[in-house]
Protein backbone atom coordinates (compact mmCIF):
# COMPACT_ATOMS: atom_id res chain seq x y z
CA UNK A 1 0.00 0.00 0.00
CA UNK A 2 1.24 3.52 -0.86
CA UNK A 3 1.82 5.45 1.74
CA UNK A 4 0.97 9.33 1.80
CA UNK A 5 2.34 11.85 3.57
CA UNK A 6 -0.36 14.04 3.90
CA UNK A 7 1.69 17.43 4.86
CA UNK A 8 4.12 17.28 2.34
CA UNK A 9 1.83 16.66 -0.58
CA UNK A 10 -0.94 19.53 0.92
CA UNK A 11 -1.42 21.90 -2.02
CA UNK A 12 -2.84 24.67 -0.27
CA UNK A 13 -2.81 27.29 -3.82
CA UNK A 14 -4.71 24.16 -5.55
CA UNK A 15 -7.48 24.29 -2.93
CA UNK A 16 -7.98 27.50 -3.06
CA UNK A 17 -7.61 27.18 -6.88
CA UNK A 18 -10.51 25.12 -6.76
CA UNK A 19 -12.85 27.26 -4.48
CA UNK A 20 -11.85 30.30 -6.69
CA UNK A 21 -13.23 28.32 -9.79
CA UNK A 22 -16.10 26.81 -8.20
CA UNK A 23 -17.39 29.21 -6.20
CA UNK A 24 -17.84 26.90 -3.16
CA UNK A 25 -16.42 26.64 0.06
CA UNK A 26 -14.23 23.06 0.50
CA UNK A 27 -13.88 22.93 3.91
CA UNK A 28 -17.74 22.61 4.58
CA UNK A 29 -17.50 18.84 3.65
CA UNK A 30 -17.79 16.58 6.63
CA UNK A 31 -17.68 13.10 4.79
CA UNK A 32 -21.28 12.15 5.37
CA UNK A 33 -21.46 10.06 2.52
CA UNK A 34 -24.57 11.27 1.03
CA UNK A 35 -23.17 12.45 -2.66
CA UNK A 36 -21.54 8.59 -3.19
CA UNK A 37 -24.78 7.34 -1.34
CA UNK A 38 -26.67 8.40 -4.84
CA UNK A 39 -23.68 8.84 -7.29
CA UNK A 40 -24.80 6.47 -9.85
CA UNK A 41 -21.56 6.24 -11.52
CA UNK A 42 -19.66 5.16 -8.20
CA UNK A 43 -19.56 1.53 -9.40
CA UNK A 44 -17.20 3.09 -12.60
CA UNK A 45 -15.07 5.70 -10.71
CA UNK A 46 -11.72 5.11 -8.98
CA UNK A 47 -12.55 7.76 -6.15
CA UNK A 48 -15.87 7.89 -4.97
CA UNK A 49 -17.32 11.36 -5.30
CA UNK A 50 -17.32 12.16 -1.56
CA UNK A 51 -13.67 10.84 -0.96
CA UNK A 52 -12.41 13.09 -3.81
CA UNK A 53 -13.97 15.94 -1.65
CA UNK A 54 -11.53 14.73 1.35
CA UNK A 55 -8.50 14.62 -1.05
CA UNK A 56 -9.37 18.21 -2.14
CA UNK A 57 -9.72 19.18 1.63
CA UNK A 58 -6.05 17.19 2.05
CA UNK A 59 -4.90 19.05 -1.07
CA UNK A 60 -4.31 16.35 -3.04
CA UNK A 61 -4.00 17.50 -6.41
CA UNK A 62 -1.68 15.04 -8.48
CA UNK A 63 -4.53 11.74 -7.01
CA UNK A 64 -7.80 13.94 -7.91
CA UNK A 65 -6.81 15.01 -11.26
CA UNK A 66 -4.99 11.89 -12.74
CA UNK A 67 -8.53 9.76 -11.29
CA UNK A 68 -10.84 8.38 -13.73
CA UNK A 69 -13.90 9.79 -11.72
CA UNK A 70 -13.22 13.26 -13.12
CA UNK A 71 -14.11 12.13 -16.47
CA UNK A 72 -16.27 9.82 -15.99
CA UNK A 73 -18.92 11.96 -13.56
CA UNK A 74 -21.77 12.53 -15.90
CA UNK A 75 -23.17 15.73 -13.95
CA UNK A 76 -26.21 13.98 -13.42
CA UNK A 77 -26.39 16.43 -9.92
CA UNK A 78 -27.61 14.26 -7.58
CA UNK A 79 -24.19 14.72 -5.25
CA UNK A 80 -25.24 18.64 -5.42
CA UNK A 81 -28.57 17.76 -4.79
CA UNK A 82 -28.16 16.25 -2.02
CA UNK A 83 -25.47 17.24 0.00
CA UNK A 84 -26.66 18.76 3.45
CA UNK A 85 -24.00 21.46 3.50
CA UNK A 86 -25.62 22.99 -0.07
CA UNK A 87 -22.07 22.07 -1.85
CA UNK A 88 -22.57 22.29 -5.40
CA UNK A 89 -20.53 18.57 -5.43
CA UNK A 90 -20.99 18.35 -9.16
CA UNK A 91 -19.51 22.23 -9.99
CA UNK A 92 -16.62 21.11 -7.95
CA UNK A 93 -16.07 17.85 -9.87
CA UNK A 94 -16.17 19.67 -12.95
CA UNK A 95 -14.13 22.37 -12.19
CA UNK A 96 -11.50 19.41 -11.79
CA UNK A 97 -11.55 18.39 -14.90
CA UNK A 98 -11.47 21.96 -15.89
CA UNK A 99 -7.90 21.38 -14.26
CA UNK A 100 -6.92 18.09 -15.58
CA UNK A 101 -7.63 19.05 -19.36
CA UNK A 102 -5.28 22.34 -18.86
CA UNK A 103 -2.72 20.27 -17.37
CA UNK A 104 -2.88 17.41 -19.92
CA UNK A 105 -4.21 14.76 -17.94
CA UNK A 106 -6.76 12.58 -19.98
CA UNK A 107 -7.38 9.19 -18.39
CA UNK A 108 -10.41 8.12 -20.20
CA UNK A 109 -8.93 9.39 -23.51
CA UNK A 110 -12.19 7.71 -25.14
CA UNK A 111 -14.43 10.28 -23.27
CA UNK A 112 -12.71 13.24 -23.57
CA UNK A 113 -12.15 13.00 -28.10
CA UNK A 114 -15.84 12.20 -27.83
CA UNK A 115 -16.59 16.03 -26.07
CA UNK A 116 -13.48 17.62 -28.25
CA UNK A 117 -14.99 17.02 -31.70
CA UNK A 118 -18.72 17.75 -30.35
CA UNK A 119 -17.06 20.84 -29.78
CA UNK A 120 -14.98 20.98 -33.15
CA UNK A 121 -17.96 20.43 -34.72
CA UNK A 122 -20.06 23.18 -33.02
CA UNK A 123 -17.24 25.76 -33.77
CA UNK A 124 -17.25 24.70 -37.13
CA UNK A 125 -21.14 24.26 -38.17
CA UNK A 126 -22.64 26.25 -35.24
CA UNK A 127 -24.45 23.27 -34.10
CA UNK A 128 -23.46 19.96 -33.97
CA UNK A 129 -23.54 17.76 -36.84
CA UNK A 130 -23.44 14.07 -35.63
CA UNK A 131 -22.17 11.97 -38.41
CA UNK A 132 -19.04 14.44 -38.51
CA UNK A 133 -19.14 13.99 -34.48
CA UNK A 134 -18.99 10.04 -35.00
CA UNK A 135 -16.19 10.36 -38.16
CA UNK A 136 -14.08 12.52 -36.48
CA UNK A 137 -14.10 10.58 -33.46
CA UNK A 138 -13.20 7.16 -35.03
CA UNK A 139 -10.72 8.99 -37.01
CA UNK A 140 -8.87 10.17 -33.93
CA UNK A 141 -9.65 7.29 -31.68
CA UNK A 142 -8.09 4.52 -34.46
CA UNK A 143 -10.95 2.64 -32.90
CA UNK A 144 -13.49 1.43 -36.36
CA UNK A 145 -16.94 2.49 -34.92
CA UNK A 146 -17.49 -0.10 -31.99
CA UNK A 147 -21.09 1.01 -32.38
CA UNK A 148 -20.76 -0.79 -35.86
CA UNK A 149 -24.05 -2.91 -35.37
CA UNK A 150 -26.37 0.33 -34.68
CA UNK A 151 -26.17 1.50 -38.22
CA UNK A 152 -28.45 -0.98 -39.57
CA UNK A 153 -30.69 0.29 -37.02
CA UNK A 154 -30.51 3.42 -37.15
CA UNK A 155 -29.37 4.45 -40.95
CA UNK A 156 -32.86 3.54 -42.28
CA UNK A 157 -34.64 5.60 -40.16
CA UNK A 158 -33.38 8.38 -41.64
CA UNK A 159 -32.31 10.01 -38.12
CA UNK A 160 -28.60 10.49 -39.49
CA UNK A 161 -28.01 13.52 -41.25
CA UNK A 162 -25.03 12.75 -43.92
CA UNK A 163 -24.77 16.77 -44.64
CA UNK A 164 -24.15 19.28 -41.83
CA UNK A 165 -27.04 21.69 -40.95
CA UNK A 166 -25.17 24.84 -41.17
CA UNK A 167 -26.34 28.29 -39.81
CA UNK A 168 -25.91 31.50 -40.64
CA UNK A 169 -24.17 32.51 -37.29
CA UNK A 170 -21.75 29.99 -37.69
CA UNK A 171 -19.31 32.24 -37.65
CA UNK A 172 -20.38 34.13 -34.90
CA UNK A 173 -20.17 30.94 -32.55
CA UNK A 174 -16.66 30.39 -34.10
CA UNK A 175 -16.05 34.01 -32.84
CA UNK A 176 -17.23 32.45 -29.34
CA UNK A 177 -14.10 30.09 -29.68
CA UNK A 178 -11.71 32.34 -30.80
CA UNK A 179 -12.22 34.56 -28.20
CA UNK A 180 -12.72 32.12 -25.23
CA UNK A 181 -9.32 30.73 -26.70
CA UNK A 182 -7.79 34.36 -26.62
CA UNK A 183 -8.94 35.24 -22.94
CA UNK A 184 -7.53 32.07 -21.76
CA UNK A 185 -3.96 31.73 -22.69
CA UNK B 1 -54.20 31.00 -28.26
CA UNK B 2 -52.13 30.90 -25.31
CA UNK B 3 -49.24 33.49 -25.58
CA UNK B 4 -46.46 33.21 -27.59
CA UNK B 5 -42.90 30.92 -26.49
CA UNK B 6 -39.90 31.41 -28.53
CA UNK B 7 -38.77 27.97 -28.95
CA UNK B 8 -35.29 26.58 -28.71
CA UNK B 9 -35.55 22.39 -31.03
CA UNK B 10 -31.78 21.94 -30.30
CA UNK B 11 -30.00 19.66 -32.56
CA UNK B 12 -30.83 16.57 -31.60
CA UNK B 13 -34.41 17.08 -32.93
CA UNK B 14 -32.73 17.58 -36.28
CA UNK B 15 -31.30 14.00 -36.20
CA UNK B 16 -30.87 11.51 -33.61
CA UNK B 17 -34.45 13.04 -31.67
CA UNK B 18 -36.19 14.03 -34.70
CA UNK B 19 -39.51 11.83 -33.54
CA UNK B 20 -39.39 13.84 -30.23
CA UNK B 21 -39.21 17.46 -32.34
CA UNK B 22 -42.10 16.21 -35.05
CA UNK B 23 -44.32 15.10 -32.28
CA UNK B 24 -43.66 18.19 -29.74
CA UNK B 25 -44.57 20.79 -32.85
CA UNK B 26 -47.68 17.96 -33.42
CA UNK B 27 -49.05 18.21 -30.07
CA UNK B 28 -48.51 21.80 -29.34
CA UNK B 29 -50.28 22.84 -32.47
CA UNK B 30 -53.14 20.94 -31.31
CA UNK B 31 -53.17 22.15 -27.86
CA UNK B 32 -52.94 25.61 -29.06
CA UNK B 33 -49.67 26.56 -27.44
CA UNK B 34 -47.87 29.00 -30.12
CA UNK B 35 -43.67 28.22 -30.72
CA UNK B 36 -41.90 30.70 -32.72
CA UNK B 37 -38.87 29.30 -33.76
CA UNK B 38 -35.27 30.88 -32.89
CA UNK B 39 -34.15 31.91 -36.24
CA UNK B 40 -30.57 31.10 -36.10
CA UNK B 41 -30.22 29.24 -33.45
CA UNK B 42 -26.94 27.68 -32.57
CA UNK B 43 -25.87 24.44 -30.13
CA UNK B 44 -26.23 25.10 -26.54
CA UNK B 45 -22.80 23.57 -25.81
CA UNK B 46 -24.75 20.91 -24.24
CA UNK B 47 -22.55 18.65 -21.99
CA UNK B 48 -19.08 19.07 -23.10
CA UNK B 49 -18.86 22.55 -23.53
CA UNK B 50 -19.58 22.58 -19.38
CA UNK B 51 -16.50 19.92 -19.11
CA UNK B 52 -14.18 22.89 -20.67
CA UNK B 53 -15.10 25.83 -19.28
CA UNK B 54 -18.37 27.48 -17.41
CA UNK B 55 -17.98 30.78 -19.06
CA UNK B 56 -17.90 29.41 -22.45
CA UNK B 57 -20.64 26.66 -21.81
CA UNK B 58 -22.75 29.99 -20.77
CA UNK B 59 -21.55 32.18 -23.92
CA UNK B 60 -22.96 29.45 -26.19
CA UNK B 61 -26.14 29.13 -24.32
CA UNK B 62 -26.38 32.91 -24.31
CA UNK B 63 -26.27 33.49 -27.59
CA UNK B 64 -29.71 32.18 -28.18
CA UNK B 65 -31.04 33.97 -25.05
CA UNK B 66 -29.74 36.61 -27.32
CA UNK B 67 -31.45 35.97 -29.88
CA UNK B 68 -34.89 35.33 -28.67
CA UNK B 69 -34.22 39.03 -26.48
CA UNK B 70 -34.44 40.24 -29.77
CA UNK B 71 -37.26 38.42 -30.86
CA UNK B 72 -39.26 40.41 -28.51
CA UNK B 73 -40.41 37.63 -26.21
CA UNK B 74 -39.79 36.91 -22.74
CA UNK B 75 -39.77 33.06 -22.64
CA UNK B 76 -38.04 30.31 -24.33
CA UNK B 77 -39.06 26.81 -24.46
CA UNK B 78 -37.70 23.77 -25.41
CA UNK B 79 -38.16 20.15 -25.41
CA UNK B 80 -34.46 18.52 -24.80
CA UNK B 81 -33.56 18.62 -20.75
CA UNK B 82 -29.79 19.11 -21.72
CA UNK B 83 -30.61 22.23 -23.53
CA UNK B 84 -32.55 23.25 -21.02
CA UNK B 85 -30.04 22.65 -18.11
CA UNK B 86 -27.69 24.67 -20.41
CA UNK B 87 -29.79 27.56 -21.04
CA UNK B 88 -31.48 27.22 -17.53
CA UNK B 89 -27.40 27.32 -16.01
CA UNK B 90 -26.78 30.11 -17.94
CA UNK B 91 -29.91 32.76 -16.93
CA UNK B 92 -28.89 31.26 -13.34
CA UNK B 93 -25.28 32.11 -13.21
CA UNK B 94 -25.41 35.41 -15.39
CA UNK B 95 -27.30 36.33 -12.13
CA UNK B 96 -23.79 37.15 -10.87
CA UNK B 97 -22.38 40.41 -12.73
CA UNK B 98 -19.27 39.68 -12.45
CA UNK B 99 -19.76 36.29 -14.47
CA UNK B 100 -22.16 37.65 -16.97
CA UNK B 101 -19.60 40.32 -17.63
CA UNK B 102 -17.18 37.77 -18.61
CA UNK B 103 -19.97 35.88 -20.96
CA UNK B 104 -20.45 39.23 -22.96
CA UNK B 105 -17.37 39.59 -23.47
CA UNK B 106 -17.11 36.01 -25.51
CA UNK B 107 -20.25 37.52 -27.44
CA UNK B 108 -21.32 39.63 -30.41
CA UNK B 109 -23.98 41.08 -28.90
CA UNK B 110 -23.90 41.27 -25.04
CA UNK B 111 -26.86 39.94 -24.02
CA UNK B 112 -29.62 41.31 -20.98
CA UNK B 113 -30.45 38.55 -19.24
CA UNK B 114 -33.88 38.84 -19.41
CA UNK B 115 -35.37 35.82 -21.00
CA UNK B 116 -37.29 32.81 -18.88
CA UNK B 117 -36.31 29.12 -19.86
CA UNK B 118 -38.77 26.63 -19.45
CA UNK B 119 -39.04 22.86 -20.81
CA UNK B 120 -41.94 22.12 -23.24
CA UNK B 121 -43.12 19.68 -20.48
CA UNK B 122 -43.41 22.43 -17.87
CA UNK B 123 -45.28 24.79 -20.59
CA UNK B 124 -47.82 21.83 -21.50
CA UNK B 125 -48.34 21.57 -17.29
CA UNK B 126 -48.80 24.94 -16.50
CA UNK B 127 -50.53 26.17 -19.77
CA UNK B 128 -52.40 23.45 -21.07
CA UNK B 129 -53.11 21.51 -17.44
CA UNK B 130 -53.97 17.51 -17.34
CA UNK B 131 -57.84 18.88 -17.01
CA UNK B 132 -57.90 20.76 -20.56
CA UNK B 133 -55.76 18.14 -21.95
CA UNK B 134 -57.78 15.12 -20.97
CA UNK B 135 -61.09 16.95 -22.67
CA UNK B 136 -59.14 16.70 -25.69
CA UNK B 137 -58.47 13.28 -25.89
CA UNK B 138 -59.97 11.24 -28.52
CA UNK B 139 -58.45 7.87 -28.12
CA UNK B 140 -57.84 7.27 -24.66
CA UNK B 141 -54.52 4.77 -24.01
CA UNK B 142 -56.12 3.37 -20.87
CA UNK B 143 -54.60 -0.13 -21.77
CA UNK B 144 -51.52 0.74 -21.68
CA UNK B 145 -48.98 0.44 -18.60
CA UNK B 146 -46.18 2.99 -18.63
CA UNK B 147 -42.88 4.00 -17.06
CA UNK B 148 -42.31 7.36 -16.65
CA UNK B 149 -38.60 8.42 -17.06
CA UNK B 150 -36.95 11.22 -16.35
CA UNK B 151 -33.79 11.25 -16.40
CA UNK B 152 -31.35 13.14 -13.94
CA UNK B 153 -31.14 16.79 -14.89
CA UNK B 154 -34.86 17.77 -16.07
CA UNK B 155 -35.27 19.02 -11.78
CA UNK B 156 -31.58 19.03 -10.75
CA UNK B 157 -30.63 21.03 -9.09
CA UNK B 158 -33.73 22.46 -7.71
CA UNK B 159 -32.35 25.73 -7.14
CA UNK B 160 -31.79 26.23 -11.11
CA UNK B 161 -34.48 23.95 -12.33
CA UNK B 162 -37.27 25.39 -10.32
CA UNK B 163 -39.95 23.23 -11.75
CA UNK B 164 -41.76 19.82 -10.44
CA UNK B 165 -39.80 17.71 -7.58
CA UNK B 166 -36.26 16.77 -7.74
CA UNK B 167 -36.65 13.09 -6.13
CA UNK B 168 -40.68 12.13 -7.07
CA UNK B 169 -41.68 14.78 -10.42
CA UNK B 170 -44.80 14.39 -11.38
CA UNK B 171 -45.44 16.31 -14.23
CA UNK B 172 -45.35 13.27 -16.71
CA UNK B 173 -47.27 11.04 -14.66
CA UNK B 174 -50.04 13.59 -14.51
CA UNK B 175 -50.07 14.48 -18.47
CA UNK B 176 -49.98 10.24 -18.74
CA UNK B 177 -53.04 9.99 -16.71
CA UNK B 178 -54.70 12.59 -18.23
CA UNK B 179 -54.58 10.99 -21.52
CA UNK B 180 -55.69 7.48 -19.69
CA UNK B 181 -52.78 5.68 -19.70
CA UNK B 182 -51.49 3.81 -16.72
CA UNK B 183 -48.75 5.03 -14.39
CA UNK B 184 -46.56 2.32 -13.04
CA UNK B 185 -44.24 3.09 -10.27
CA UNK B 186 -41.05 3.83 -11.05
CA UNK B 187 -38.67 4.33 -8.29
CA UNK B 188 -35.86 5.65 -10.36
CA UNK B 189 -36.89 8.68 -12.46
CA UNK B 190 -34.35 10.97 -11.93
CA UNK B 191 -31.52 8.21 -11.85
CA UNK B 192 -29.03 8.65 -14.90
CA UNK B 193 -28.87 6.20 -17.97
CA UNK B 194 -25.41 6.56 -18.72
CA UNK B 195 -25.65 10.20 -20.29
CA UNK B 196 -23.34 10.52 -23.28
CA UNK B 197 -21.29 7.82 -22.54
CA UNK B 198 -22.54 5.51 -24.85
CA UNK B 199 -20.17 6.06 -27.42
CA UNK B 200 -16.86 6.23 -25.24
CA UNK B 201 -18.08 3.53 -22.76
CA UNK B 202 -20.79 1.55 -23.46
CA UNK B 203 -20.56 -0.81 -20.29
CA UNK B 204 -21.59 2.24 -18.27
CA UNK B 205 -24.57 2.63 -20.30
CA UNK B 206 -25.38 -1.17 -20.54
CA UNK B 207 -25.13 -0.94 -17.01
CA UNK B 208 -27.51 2.19 -16.08
CA UNK B 209 -29.85 1.89 -18.37
CA UNK B 210 -30.04 -1.35 -17.50
CA UNK B 211 -31.32 -1.19 -14.34
CA UNK B 212 -34.21 0.94 -16.08
CA UNK B 213 -34.82 -1.65 -18.28
CA UNK B 214 -35.14 -4.32 -15.49
CA UNK B 215 -36.96 -2.18 -13.03
CA UNK B 216 -39.63 -1.30 -15.54
CA UNK B 217 -40.09 -4.90 -16.60
CA UNK B 218 -39.85 -5.82 -13.06
CA UNK B 219 -43.41 -3.43 -12.32
CA UNK B 220 -44.98 -4.44 -15.58
CA UNK B 221 -44.67 -1.37 -17.50
CA UNK B 222 -45.64 -2.34 -21.19
CA UNK B 223 -43.48 0.35 -22.15
CA UNK B 224 -41.54 3.42 -20.92
CA UNK B 225 -42.07 7.21 -21.59
CA UNK B 226 -39.17 9.60 -21.32
CA UNK B 227 -38.75 13.58 -22.10
CA UNK B 228 -34.91 13.32 -22.87
CA UNK B 229 -33.17 12.52 -26.63
CA UNK B 230 -30.09 10.98 -24.02
CA UNK B 231 -32.53 8.90 -22.44
CA UNK B 232 -34.58 7.63 -25.46
CA UNK B 233 -31.84 7.01 -27.14
CA UNK B 234 -29.93 5.27 -24.60
CA UNK B 235 -32.71 2.90 -23.41
CA UNK B 236 -34.00 2.33 -27.36
CA UNK B 237 -31.29 2.27 -29.61
CA UNK B 238 -29.05 0.90 -26.91
CA UNK B 239 -31.49 -2.21 -26.28
CA UNK B 240 -29.65 -5.02 -27.72
CA UNK B 241 -26.65 -3.65 -26.37
CA UNK B 242 -27.59 -3.59 -22.90
CA UNK B 243 -29.28 -7.39 -23.42
CA UNK B 244 -26.23 -8.71 -24.71
CA UNK B 245 -24.16 -7.11 -21.75
CA UNK B 246 -26.59 -7.79 -19.17
CA UNK B 247 -28.20 -11.28 -20.36
CA UNK B 248 -31.09 -10.20 -20.49
CA UNK B 249 -34.08 -10.26 -23.11
CA UNK B 250 -35.73 -6.81 -22.76
CA UNK B 251 -38.40 -5.50 -25.50
CA UNK B 252 -39.12 -2.77 -24.06
CA UNK B 253 -40.92 0.30 -26.01
CA UNK B 254 -39.10 3.45 -24.87
CA UNK B 255 -41.50 6.30 -26.12
CA UNK B 256 -41.40 10.30 -25.58
CA UNK B 257 -44.52 11.94 -23.95
CA UNK B 258 -45.25 14.00 -26.72
CA UNK B 259 -45.97 10.80 -28.88
CA UNK B 260 -48.24 9.21 -26.60
CA UNK B 261 -49.79 12.45 -26.04
CA UNK B 262 -50.40 12.80 -29.63
CA UNK B 263 -51.62 9.47 -30.09
CA UNK B 264 -54.33 9.94 -27.71
CA UNK B 265 -55.30 13.31 -29.41
CA UNK B 266 -56.18 11.63 -32.85
CA UNK B 267 -53.20 12.74 -34.48
CA UNK B 268 -52.04 11.07 -37.23
CA UNK B 269 -49.30 8.74 -36.38
CA UNK B 270 -46.71 9.86 -39.26
CA UNK B 271 -46.70 13.38 -38.01
CA UNK B 272 -45.53 11.57 -34.21
CA UNK B 273 -42.60 9.26 -35.85
CA UNK B 274 -43.39 6.22 -34.30
CA UNK B 275 -41.62 4.88 -37.30
CA UNK B 276 -38.50 6.50 -35.64
CA UNK B 277 -38.46 4.29 -32.62
CA UNK B 278 -36.22 1.11 -32.86
CA UNK B 279 -38.14 -1.30 -30.63
CA UNK B 280 -41.05 -1.91 -32.45
CA UNK B 281 -43.72 -0.39 -30.32
CA UNK B 282 -46.83 -1.81 -32.80
CA UNK B 283 -47.24 -4.72 -29.83
CA UNK B 284 -47.34 -2.82 -27.28
CA UNK B 285 -49.96 -0.25 -28.70
CA UNK B 286 -52.18 -3.38 -29.99
CA UNK B 287 -52.46 -4.83 -26.67
CA UNK B 288 -53.25 -1.81 -25.20
CA UNK B 289 -56.08 -1.62 -27.61
CA UNK B 290 -57.21 -5.22 -26.67
CA UNK B 291 -57.68 -4.32 -23.25
CA UNK B 292 -59.36 -0.93 -23.64
CA UNK B 293 -61.88 -2.79 -25.78
CA UNK B 294 -62.59 -5.53 -23.31
CA UNK B 295 -62.57 -3.56 -20.50
CA UNK B 296 -65.12 -1.10 -22.39
CA UNK B 297 -67.34 -4.45 -23.54
S1 LIG C 1 -22.78 15.09 0.60
FE1 LIG C 1 -21.69 17.03 0.92
S2 LIG C 1 -21.03 16.98 3.06
FE2 LIG C 1 -21.63 14.89 2.54
S3 LIG C 1 -19.71 13.93 1.89
FE3 LIG C 1 -20.66 14.72 0.04
S4 LIG C 1 -19.82 16.79 -0.23
FE4 LIG C 1 -19.36 16.14 1.86
S1 LIG D 1 -22.71 14.65 -10.62
FE1 LIG D 1 -21.01 13.23 -10.98
S2 LIG D 1 -20.15 12.86 -8.98
FE2 LIG D 1 -22.14 13.80 -8.66
S3 LIG D 1 -23.52 12.09 -8.39
FE3 LIG D 1 -23.57 12.59 -10.55
S4 LIG D 1 -21.99 11.32 -11.53
FE4 LIG D 1 -21.63 11.27 -9.30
Amino acid sequence: MEILDLTESLDREFISQVEEESGQRVRLCYQCGNCTAGCPYTFAFDIPVSRMMRLLQAGQKDQLLSSHSVWLCATCESCTTRCPNGIDVARIVDVLRHMARREGYATERGVKVFWDSFLESVAKHGRVYEMGLLTSYIAKTGKVWTDAELGPRILPKGKLHLTPSRIQGREAVARIFERYKEASK
Amino acid sequence: MSPAYAYYPGCSGLGTSMEYEQSTRAICEALDVNLVDIPDWSCCGSTPAHTVDHTLSCALAARNLGLVEKMGLDTVITPCPSCLTNLKTAVHRMGDEEFMRRVNSLLDEPVGNTVRVKSVLQALIEDVGPEKLAERVVRPLSGLRVAPYYGCIMNRPPEVMEFDDHENPVAMDRLMEAIGAEVAPFPLKVECCGASFGVARKDVVARLSGKLLDLAEANQAMAMVTACPLCQMNLDLRQGQINAATKSQHEMPVFYYTQLIGLALGLDESSLGLNKLCVNPGLALREAERKTAEAAS
